[in-house]
């Protein structure tokens, strides 16, 4: 589903540049839920940017989904974030004049679905989450975990290739990130490819397979199962 | 596929414009404020003009008015401090010797108590007596009847013309006034015409009189106190020349010297029309240049306001972009937010602007205000539409420069706003 080769990337502030990733390799396949380890600064962060066609690569070559994700656009790359990915953040990033249903919704916006349909479509997924009850209710009324269960619904509700997870329990106490875990290995076991970005080890043990980023190299792949 | 109204793109900037009340508040206020001011000052500007070119347009444009006076200065032999007077004779010489004039008229001053009576009323108007060219000159309207001819003139008729204020006052129950006899300081006059006039109220409250008829009835010789000239000139090199070959004539007849300012006073209305002219063009260009700084106003209103929203919005232009957000949309987005604020809000400006303009000018109308400055406020829409126009263009550069600007960076430096 993903495959990374030589990927290499470098920020440049003033005089200073700094190589972030120096040929990254390594590859996900369909219905993998794979973590991606290591301490800050080790470029892992970046790494999940560029799977997420949010931020652009110097050199290397990635395919997603089989697509050579090379020179997009700003028009292309917005349409393969729309349909081929989802996106999970540490800060949840929901909006916050929008009620959770429209949260949910709005990647659904962007592919012109008529907003009747949208909002019937973002109504299953947030039962799908266990929040149908709090449709109406504004991201500053609820708890981290459930922001982050309506950002969850929200990249899934465009039935995306990939979901990518930026910590995604990083702003949340053990038992609201052991839930959300939980809720990550559902979609999983539904045939999801998902990728998390993380430094916690107790996250990283739930998924099927680790890969350790050091300065900006992946130093191992290792599969716990 | 091309909608023609993209009901969800509405709805999204109905949704942002009420989530952010504060911004939308403070948008709408200037750009309201600017269109507002644009037309109340224009609107004074014009209701300043119009009265004052009411007050010209009365009278014929370019009228020459002629009183004696007193010699200032000695003349072939004759010592200064002399009066001059005119006599029948000099409005003859106006009318039948004088080139380039069109009518002529003179005025006998009546003097004293004016009282004027029919049947049990006795009430006090102002008397004029002329000549029948006059009504060219003051631009009388006729309503019924006619005004003084050459017929009265020469064989003295006790007729008069009456203001149509003064029937009202005078006769308000009398069905057909011509033909009735008023008397006029003692003498019997047959009412042969009415007219009205398009000045101030005091011109529809005269009694005009043949100005032959008055000398003799009222004992007054053979003379004028003022004499009236038109020319249908207007030019002024042309009308200066006139003034001064009108002077000279009457220097001549009347042995005082041609340059004694204070031996005869000569004033020509279209001398003040010039000045008026001047003065309009001047207050009009510091209207407009009010105006134009309380558009400008507004439009910096606007793009500062613009700048805050995108870089208040950064955080959720990069949260939209990860979502799948194009560039383009994102731009539309924010600038059709901010044509449509800023449309809305100039239209109410426009609105209430016109609104207030209409208001004094049906009050004014209403309650028969007559106020000597101030007559029928307008404002060319033209003008309005221009501003409103202005104002909007504002508002998409404003919006879409910083909106460009904010839609390419990329969307995890957006977020990370």
């Amino acid at each position: 589903m993903i495959k990374i080769k030589n990927i290499r990337k470098s920020y440049t502030t003033g005089t200073n540049t700094l190589e972030v990733l120096k040929g990254v390799n390594m590859q996900v396949e369909q219905g993998e839920l794979v973590s991606i380890m290591g301490s800050s600064g080790s470029g892992k962060s970046t790494l999940l940017n560029v799977m997420g066609l949010l931020d652009t690569y110097d050199s290397g070559a990635y395919h997603l989904n089989d697509v050579k994700m090379e020179g997009l656009s700003e028009k292309e790359a917005a349409f393969y974030r729309n349909r081929f990915l989802g996106f999970v953040f540490q800060s949840f990033n929901l909006l916050p004049f929008k009620s959770a249903l429209e949260n949910v919704a709005l990647p659904l916006y962007y592919q012109k679905v008529n907003r009747k349909e949208r909002l019937k479509k973002a109504e299953q997924y947030l039962e799908r989450v266990g929040l149908l009850n709090w449709k109406d209710h504004f991201p500053n009324e609820m708890s981290g975990g459930q922001k982050q269960r309506v950002a969850i619904a929200r990249a899934l509700i465009t039935e995306p290739k990939v979901v990518l997870a930026d910590e995604p329990t990083g702003a949340l106490d053990s038992v609201t990130s052991e839930e959300i875990m939980g809720l990550f290995k559902e979609v999983h076991e539904e045939g999801m490819t998902m990728i998390v970005v993380t430094h916690e080890n107790e996250i990283a043990a739930r998924t099927q397979r680790v890969i350790r980023l050091t300065d900006g190299l992946v130093q191992t792949q290792v599969p716990i199962l | 596929m091309f909608k023609a109204i993209d009901f969800d793109k509405w709805q999204e900037i109905i949704e942002s414009l009420k989530r952010h009340k504060l911004r939308t508040f403070l948008t709408a206020v200037s750009v309201w404020w600017g269109i507002f001011m644009l037309i109340i000052l224009l609107g004074a500007g014009s209701g300043l003009e119009n009265s004052a070119k009411r007050d010209f347009e009365d009278d014929s444009m370019n009228t020459f008015f002629v009183y004696g006076g007193t010699t200032s200065k000695p003349h072939k032999g004759l010592k200064p401090g002399r009066r001059i007077y005119f006599t029948y004779e000099d409005w003859e010489m106006l009318e039948y010797d004088t080139e380039g004039l069109d009518y002529t008229s003179g005025r006998f001053y009546m003097w004293g108590d004016n009282l004027i009576k029919y049947k049990d009323k006795a009430l006090s108007f102002d008397l004029r007596t002329v000549h029948p060219e006059h009504a060219a000159i003051e631009k009388t309207i006729i309503k019924e009847g006619r005004f003084i001819n050459n017929e009265d003139i020469n064989s003295f008729r006790k007729i008069c013309v009456l203001g149509d204020l003064v029937i009202k006052e005078l006769m308000p129950y009398e069905s057909n006034p011509i033909g009735q006899y008023v008397n006029i300081k003692g003498v019997e006059f047959m009412v042969v015409g009415v007219f009205t006039d398009t000045g101030w109220e005091g011109e529809r409250k005269r009694i005009y009189l043949p100005i032959t008829t008055a000398q003799k009835v009222f004992s007054g010789g053979d003379r004028v106190h003022e004499l009236l000239a038109t020319s249908s000139s207007i030019d002024m090199e042309e009308t200066l020349l006139m003034k001064q070959r009108l002077r000279e004539s009457l220097a001549e007849k009347h042995n005082f010297d041609a340059e004694d300012m204070q031996a005869i006073y000569l004033w020509n209305n279209f001398e003040d029309f010039q000045d008026f002219q001047t003065f309009f063009g001047m207050l009009k260009g510091f209207l407009w240049f009010v105006g134009i700084g309380s558009i400008l106003a507004g439009v910096i209103g606007v793009s500062n306001i613009m700048l805050i929203i995108v870089k208040d919005r950064t955080r959720e232009i990069g949260i939209r972009k990860a979502l799948g957000a194009t560039p383009r949309s994102i731009i539309s987005m924010i600038v059709t937010e901010s044509v449509f604020l800023t449309g809305i809000s100039g239209y109410i400006g426009v609105l209430s602007g016109f609104g207030i303009i209409e208001l004094l000018a049906y009050m004014m109308n209403k309650f028969e205000v007559e106020l000597e400055f101030f007559y029928q406020p307008q404002v060319s829409p033209t003008v309005i539409l221009s501003a409103l126009f202005i104002l909007v263009v504002a508002g998409v550069v404003a919006g879409y420069f910083p909106a460009k600007k904010a839609a390419t960076i990329s969307a995890v430096e957006a977020m990370n706003n």
